[in-house]
């Protein structure tokens, strides 16, 4: 227990970036993957397929790879930096790294939710003479973003989760480089497990009780 | 494309065919041009000097080091896929048992190792493998010790719905035929179960397969950190176009895995009318 009182300041800071993290990946992310499911089920076969290839190589790649990749392989070797700071500059790699591997995801459960939607909504909304992006934004997505609440919160709470992949590109902040900083120092620590486990929880847990609330609330009664 | 994205849009006029040709030409430019803005920075690095590509052709790289690294992965993979499902189904039983004293732990397990990220997980198993087993290497033992119990624990609830997802009257025949519960369980349910869960399992084991490049944080030499650090540390200069071949193998490995799980849900003898529509795996 001393431990975990002793290493809690900078396990907290830490802990603040891993939500920094995922409060600006959230945001990106999900913006991101709803262009990308527009995109996906776009009248242009040129879009439908730049949407599909998106997705499936940011699916299936690691993100292990996709992190380490946007620190050693965009900054250091092809020059994007987005500050002279290191630790800013790689903060924001794996902003980026994190936002596109989960917009995929985003991309995909929207999809699903498209799928939910009863045909019959979109032939009365071309019947009616809306135009593709008419019929999206007023009856198609909203109906799709209602019944996919419950699975995008499990994308957003695994995002949060996946903050602390951030080592991989080089971002040494977060709490999991700070709990593994702290048992390279002192040794293993399982109060520090813990406490961090709790961190975690006390976030995830919510989302996950909200997501489903919500879902429930919005769920679209046919 | 599937036939519901169809219903979207009608088929095109004379004016949405040219805005279609428009909107192609749009993002055809706007494709290329990001290609192109990749290209002319890969060029003002050098990154397509035949030097950096060159030793891919080169049996040793991939002797020595890709296969290796890709065969590294797979071990963890394959490991880490039969302990997982083995935890699964352990406690995605358990959490259905009728012993509120077996149901409950069970379930407060399952919950906890779903909410921690595994690479919390894995480092604490890495670090705490030493104290109590005496020094080795332990990076496999921490990476295959974490992805059992975050899979195995997803792979527990996919379980549990497939089970609860069976209809009632299979059960309540099973106990008519004389079975008792663990017989209605592993001779009925768990069958159904599987079969019906089976395109969700194996999308949990792409995760898994994916989740094993976390080893190359604690430093498991799997393809990742074959690819990743041992090949450009041997050839100067190559992590981008390593990163890039490395990539498309993890990518070729997943998109097996996932046109499996797709070809299991279509496929002909798919118990379609009993398949839960809940999303579970989770990445």
């Amino acid at each position: 227990m001393d431990e975990l009182v002793r290493y809690a300041p900078p396990l907290a800071v830490g802990f603040l970036k891993n939500l920094q993290l995922a409060v600006i990946c959230a945001v990106i992310s999900l913006l991101a993957g709803t262009l990308l499911v527009i995109m996906r089920v776009a009248p242009t076969p040129v879009l439908r397929a730049i949407g599909g290839v998106y997705v499936n190589v940011f699916r299936n790649t690691p993100l292990t790879l996709v992190l380490a990749f946007s620190a050693l392989g965009l900054s250091d070797t092809l020059g994007l930096t987005f500050s002279s700071t290191p630790s800013t500059n790689s903060f924001w790699l794996v902003v980026l790294g994190l936002s596109a591997y989960t917009s995929a995801f985003v991309c995909e459960a929207l999809r699903s939710g498209i799928n939910t939607v009863p045909m019959g909504q979109a032939e009365a909304a071309r019947a009616i003479g809306l135009t593709f992006v008419q019929s999206l934004r007023l009856i198609i997505l909203p109906q799709a973003f209602r019944s996919v609440v419950a699975p995008l919160g499990s994308v957003m709470i695994a995002m949060t989760k996946n903050t602390t992949v951030a080592i991989a590109a080089g971002y040494l902040a977060e709490s999991s480089f700070v709990m593994k900083d702290t048992f390279d120092t002192t040794g293993v620590s399982i109060p520090i497990f813990l406490g961090l486990v709790v961190a975690f929880m006390a976030v995830t847990l919510p989302i996950a009780f909200g997501a489903g609330r919500l879902a429930a609330r919005f769920a679209v009664a046919r | 494309m599937n036939s519901r994205s169809n219903v979207l849009f009608d088929a095109p006029g004379p004016a949405a065919r040219r805005r279609n040709n428009v909107l192609t030409l749009l993002a055809t430019t706007a494709t290329l041009g990001v290609a192109c803005l990749v290209y002319a920075k890969f060029d003002e690095k050098g990154q397509w000097s035949g030097q950096l590509w060159r030793h891919f052709i080169t049996a040793s790289t991939w002797t020595e080091f890709i296969i290796p690294g890709l065969t590294a992965t797979l071990k963890a993979a394959a490991l880490g896929a039969v302990f997982a499902l083995a935890f699964g189904a352990a406690f995605g039983v358990a959490r259905l048992s009728d012993h509120v004293w077996i149901r409950r732990p069970a379930g407060a397990v399952i919950d906890i190792f779903r909410s921690i990220p595994l690479l919390l997980l894995i480092f604490f198993m890495f670090y705490l493998s030493p104290t109590l087993f005496g020094s080795g290497d332990y990076t496999l033992l921490a990476l295959i010790g974490g992805l059992t119990l975050y899979n195995g624990s997803v792979l527990a609830e996919v379980l549990r719905a497939g089970v609860l997802a069976v209809p009632r009257g299979q059960s309540e025949a099973a106990y008519a035929l004389g079975l008792r519960k663990a017989g209605v369980m592993w001779h009925v349910l768990l069958p159904q179960a599987v079969s019906a869960m089976m395109p969700t399992i194996v999308s949990q084991l792409v995760v898994l397969l994916k989740d094993t490049a976390l080893g190359y944080i604690i430093g498991y030499q799997d393809l990742l950190s074959y690819g990743f650090q041992i090949l450009p540390a041997n050839y100067f200069g190559t992590r981008v176009s390593s990163a890039i071949v490395i990539a498309a193998i993890y990518i070729g490995l997943n998109t097996m895995l996932s046109a499996l799980a797709s070809w299991l849900e279509q496929r002909p003898f798919a118990p379609h009318e009993r398949r839960p529509l809940a999303l579970l795996t989770s990445e």
